[in-house]
């Protein structure tokens, strides 16, 4: 994809990007916004569940720990990037 | 691209192979009549490092990589699929913790898991939940500071030995994983006998009536028992099935190719016949492919990358497949002498079986498999 300047019209960070352009293998035809609930939308199965924690740990290098497991966590574009900037010990970046 | 072994993992699986076939392989046929194996093994292989062998040091294990756990499956999948069973379900348990467990999880079962004072099993099925995992009866009640469990789970392997179930369950009606030890009272273990194949991997149902575990006990989160411990889990069990298949059907070419040219009927060793030639062609090329797709989820497992889970399964649905057709074809290529009891090729065909209907059955992953989006190399 045209990555940083489709991202930049959308007002993603770079992290928020990547997790959009992993969420679009699965989410085929819809424009998945940073904000949008992908439970509520129904998109969510067993089978993206351990490739979205597979994804993040390795792109991110971060570990998820059982202590992440929250829905809350892994809700939206948003909540996934405010989980890896918890767990990198960064403050939670903003949506430019 | 390089598709080779490193000369660490050859030498491991010479070590893998040579073990299994003076120590597994010529007593394979006995224990599968006496539906067990012996305890003496199982001591031997936890000597050896081989349960929990993904275990990293840290916890205890020797933190074997993912390809050369693939080899050592194969290895011992070749010579007794109901040993390979042991280490699937003892690994899985390891894996569930490993992955999903607290720290203080990992840090009391897995050194004990992986010196083998204590066996784990898999427990997920029931009497009416199968493939479909949601529909498990089995129940964890919130009482004071622990759970209190009631159900039964059936079909499981190993639990005649097992110290610590790995169960899947319902809290607040949503699925959850726990451990429960199985010296907790009103825990009930009664063996299954007659299985068609893996006879010797001690089977049992395992009754839970008002068993209370502390809330310590609890493997990830409530409602997240399905989608992450039980996915986690199964990827691990779907990558160990997909390489035992393999040896299955290694076993299987091996003894073919060994009958073929022993064998003679009219004035000629059966191998020139041609017919009897292609079902040792296609068993040839069908193992080579199964394998190639083993160890690619084997070295995705290992760099840990999020297309694992799909190519795991994707060689789980070959291998078991490859596994019964080459059985099916070993059968026909022995006649009457391998369609015998205390024949190895009865045990295969036997053996190859199971591995299309456990961790997820042929029709699951070919409903499953489609709905994915693979990515190039």
């Amino acid at each position: 994809m045209d990555g940083p300047t489709m991202d930049q019209t959308q007002g993603l960070t770079e992290s928020q990007g990547k997790i959009k352009e992993f969420l679009s293998r699965f989410f085929k035809n819809h424009d998945l916004k940073p904000e949008e609930d992908i439970f509520a939308l129904g998109f969510v199965n067993s089978l993206l569940a351990m490739q979205l924690v597979a994804f993040v740990e390795k792109e991110f290098a971060i570990r998820v720990e059982d202590e992440d497991l929250d829905l809350d966590n892994f809700r939206s574009i948003q909540a996934i990037s405010n989980l890896v900037a918890k767990k990198s010990g960064a403050a939670a970046p903003a949506t430019a | 691209m390089k598709l080779e072994l490193t000369p660490e993992q050859r030498a491991a699986r010479g070590e893998f192979r040579a073990f299994a076939q003076a120590e597994i392989a010529p007593f394979a046929d006995q224990w599968d009549r006496e539906e067990a194996i012996p305890r003496e093994l199982i001591d031997k292989l936890a000597g050896r490092g081989w349960l929990g062998a993904n275990v990293p040091p840290e916890h205890g294990g020797p933190g074997l990589d993912m390809v050369s756990y693939g080899l050592l499956t194969e290895e011992i999948g070749k010579a007794c699929s109901s040993t390979r069973s042991l280490l699937t379900v003892h690994d899985m348990a390891c894996q569930a913790i490993l992955r999903w467990g607290s720290r203080a999880q990992r840090d009391h079962w897995l050194p004990k898991l992986s010196c083998g004072e204590i066996l784990g099993a898999f427990a997920l099925t029931e009497p009416q939940a199968g493939s479909d995992a949601m529909g498990v009866l089995t129940t964890a009640e919130k009482d004071g500071d622990g759970y209190v469990i009631n159900g039964r789970k059936k079909w499981i392997t190993f639990a005649q030995i097992a110290g610590l179930y790995l169960t899947f369950l319902k809290c607040d009606g949503k699925p959850t994983a726990f451990l429960i030890e199985r010296s907790t009272p009103g825990v009930r273990v009664e063996p299954i006998h007659g299985v068609l194949g893996t006879r010797a991997s001690l089977l049992a149902e395992v009754f839970f009536d008002n068993c209370r575990v502390p809330a310590e006990n609890m493997v990830g989160r409530v409602g997240f028992g399905v989608s992450h411990v039980m996915a986690a889990t199964l990827e691990h069990g779907r990558y160990s099935v997909a390489c035992g298949s393999v040896g299955i059907a290694q076993a299987c070419l091996d003894a073919c190719l060994r009958h073929a040219r022993e064998r003679e009927q009219f004035g000629q060793p059966i191998f020139e016949h041609q017919l009897v030639r292609a079902m040792i062609s296609d068993m040839i090329v069908q193992v080579r492919a199964a394998r190639l797709m083993c160890l690619r989820a084997g070295y995705l497992r290992q760099i840990n990358d999020p297309g694992a889970f799909m190519e795991t399964m994707a060689a789980k649905y070959l291998a078991s497949t490859v596994a019964t057709r080459a059985s099916t074809d070993a059968v026909q290529i022995h006649g009457a002498s391998g369609y015998v009891e205390g024949s190895p090729i009865g045990r295969y065909f036997r053996d190859a079986k199971v591995m299309e209907i456990i961790e997820g059955s042929t029709q699951i992953q070919q409903s499953t498999l489609a709905r994915f989006d693979f990515q190039e190399l």
